[in-house]
């Protein structure tokens, strides 16, 4: 039996991509190599302008490399625009496509005429989409009058029609609430796992989204890729020490008896606002930098031969927002005029307001990261 | 099975492999999905009822008044309902299909046409076939209200080529109007302005309320660039067919070719800009793009 080699879903290389534009070129890819294997939920993460929606636009023929060449599962898309149509799908946040007076389950009938869905067909597909994405009780309803969650779900409705290889989400969550917003990420994930092979290139600026969505991520930053990994791999690309923080009951002689111990590189206790601690109790927290995990065993026994018992341990781990600026120097909200890409089709999102440079937080993200490792002095990484 | 599983395909290559006939159906699909929306739109907002159908109706009815004012021959009663009838596809044609490509870039179908494995020919044929729909209905209920009202007689001698030359207008006028899609889209606003500027124009050298014959050398002139004004001509002398007001300039089978080549005049030119918009497109970024 000869085995058929599987090409890649995604195979870029070299891609670059220029607008003309006055009074200067401007360069929205710039040489951007890439693999994503079959089956892959892949994150391109980047902020505005980064060129992640004009990679989407050439990997889904609506746009072409000014040089380089890139294939979505063997097929050229400057060339086999037709084959590769055939087999993908893109849906963007804040989407108004369609026409308002439809209704939903007439809007996606009518989208999946353009995919060769028989009329009955095309009818029972709609029908379980809209159960699939939560309709049921829209069905009926005008698509003007749909709410901006409910409209993204449609749009992803949409983009399953025609039973996607590869589907791009072009930010897929932008500016659905906390409930929406959650609802389509279990969407997309229940689709993709459905059936082996399926390929999802997903582009956000949404770091807990693509943390908790993809399987490997690209940071891309004017054009350019910065890193390649999975969330694990480029954190630890940052994180050159461990961190923790304990909370102690009682702790004599303070965190300097801590210290002294082989492998501790600092042991500090936080003011209690830092710490961020709501125990009622009388404790001690104390923020641990050790040279590696390894060393926790020493500040454990320590402890215990000072009488002192562990209330709580947790381990304080980079984000990728961390990640970010330690390659680019600035924090995702921090965007710079001069090298930011005028992306014609990143028509997006106001910047998140009143948040630090480096703490942007989605609206739909609740569940803060621990900020610990943001105030850690930076660590210098080989790129 | 999920509800996340529709077609299982063996590979992304074999789901891309589409012969000439899936190719064909998918593309006819295509015409029946864009047609779709306007002819649920006509249903699901009746005040194009007014604004589609009485309104041009009561225009038609002042030019009525006007020539039994002066005692013209009733024939010419029956010239202003067929033209009033025509026109409903003229603005069609202007103000619908034209305009829709950059209304569709606007929301956003656009790119959803492009990137979608149909031929963007389906998809100005389903808004041809949905504007043809509404049109008709308008179109029918003038000539039907104001033959009836007027007391409008027509002889038809020829109705198999009154027919054609009415299908032929037809498919000339949605060609044209595929044509000027692309120009609309090429253009923007440009575009949109000078439709302004050509609606009344073309108006008076149609020939919408009076035989374009009248009008002589700029008659002619018409007659060999606007559908309407060929069609027109055409079908009022099949339709009055024992009226001496109806000579025209050139006979109604001479008519009917020139309605042909222009036809597919028309739709092979539509189809070269679409393929010329693509490429644009793709090259600069721009036209398929919201906003730009």
């Amino acid at each position: 039996m000869s085995a058929t080699v599987q090409p890649a879903a995604i195979d870029a290389r070299g891609v670059r991509r220029e607008y003309k534009a006055k009074p200067k070129t401007v360069v929205a890819l710039d040489g951007i190599d890439l693999r994503v294997e079959p089956g892959e939920l892949f994150g391109l993460l980047g902020p505005n302008g980064a060129g992640k929606t004009t990679l989407i636009k050439i990997l889904t023929t609506l746009l072409l490399p000014s040089a380089g060449t890139a294939s979505v599962f063997g097929f050229d898309v400057a060339r086999q625009t037709r084959q590769l149509r055939r087999i993908m799908n893109i849906v963007s946040g804040g989407e108004q496509s369609g026409y308002g007076l439809l209704q939903v389950r007439e809007q996606l009938w009518m989208f999946s005429q353009f995919y060769g869905l028989g009329v009955r067909e095309g009818w029972r597909r709609v029908d379980e989409l809209v159960d699939a994405v939560g309709l049921q009780e829209q069905r009926q309803q005008k698509v003007s009058s749909l709410s901006t969650g409910q409209r993204q779900k449609l749009n992803l409705a949409r983009g399953l029609l025609n039973d996607p290889w590869i589907l791009f989400l072009d930010e897929p969550t932008l500016g659905l609430d906390v409930s929406a917003a959650r609802s389509v990420r279990e969407l997309v994930q229940g689709w993709q796992h459905a059936v082996t092979g399926r390929t999802i290139l997903l582009t956000s600026h949404y770091m807990a989204e693509v943390e908790e969505l993809c399987d490997r991520i690209a940071i891309v930053d004017r054009g350019r890729i910065l890193a390649i990994g999975t969330p694990a791999e480029l954190k630890r690309r940052v994180q050159r020490e461990s961190l923790f923080q304990l909370e102690v009951d009682r702790l004599d002689g303070g965190p300097a008896t801590l210290t002294r111990l082989p492998g501790v590189v600092s042991a500090v206790s936080p003011s209690a606002a830092d710490a961020g601690t709501t125990s009622t109790r009388q404790t001690v927290v104390v923020n641990l930098v050790l040279e590696q995990d390894a060393a926790l065993a020493g500040v454990v026994a320590a402890l215990g031969s000072i009488g002192s018992s562990i209330v709580a341990l947790r381990k304080s781990e980079p984000s990728l927002e961390d990640v970010f600026v330690e390659l680019v120097g600035r924090g995702f909200e921090e965007r710079e005029g001069e090298g930011a890409t005028p992306e014609p089709t990143d028509r997006l999102e106001p910047p998140d307001k009143g948040q630090p440079p480096g703490q942007a937080r989605p609206p739909d993200q609740g569940q803060p990261q621990d900020d610990s490792y943001v105030s850690s002095p930076p660590v210098e990484i080989a790129r | 099975m999920s509800l996340f599983v529709h077609r299982s395909t063996e590979s992304p290559q074999h789901a891309a492999d589409w012969d000439a006939r899936r190719v064909l159906i998918v593309n006819l699909r295509g015409i029946v999905g864009r047609a779709y929306p306007r002819i649920i739109g006509a249903k699901r907002e009746p005040s194009w009822l007014l604004f589609e159908i009485l309104l041009p109706f009561l225009t038609t009815s002042a030019f009525v008044f006007v020539y039994r004012a002066l005692n013209a021959p009733q024939e010419f009663v029956g010239f202003v309902v067929l033209g009033g009838a025509m026109t409903a596809f003229w603005l069609n044609v202007m103000w619908m299909m034209a305009a829709q490509l950059y209304w569709e870039r606007d929301q956003g179908n656009l790119e959803l046409y492009f990137s979608a494995p149909v031929s963007m020919m389906s998809v100005l044929f389903g808004m041809a076939i949905g504007g043809l729909f509404m049109s008709c209905t308008r179109a029918a209920v003038v000539l039907i209200v104001g033959s009836v009202l007027y007391g409008v007689v027509f002889t038809v001698e020829q109705w198999g080529l009154l027919l054609a030359v009415f299908f032929l207008t037809l498919a000339a006028l949605y060609g044209l109007g595929m044509v000027l899609a692309s120009f609309f889209l090429l253009w923007g606003r440009e575009a949109w302005h000078l439709t302004q500027l050509l609606q009344e124009p073309v108006y008076f050298v149609s020939g919408l309320n009076f035989p374009v014959a009248r009008l002589g050398f700029v008659g002619a002139l018409a007659v060999a660039t606007i559908p309407l004004a060929v069609g027109l001509d055409a079908m009022r002398q099949l339709a009055f067919a024992s009226s001496a007001a109806t000579a025209g300039l050139l006979s109604p089978a001479a008519e009917a070719l020139i309605l042909v080549g222009m036809a597919v005049l028309f739709i092979g030119v539509a189809r070269l800009m679409l393929g010329f918009i693509e490429r644009r497109a793709r090259h600069e970024g721009k036209l398929t793009m919201k906003g730009t």
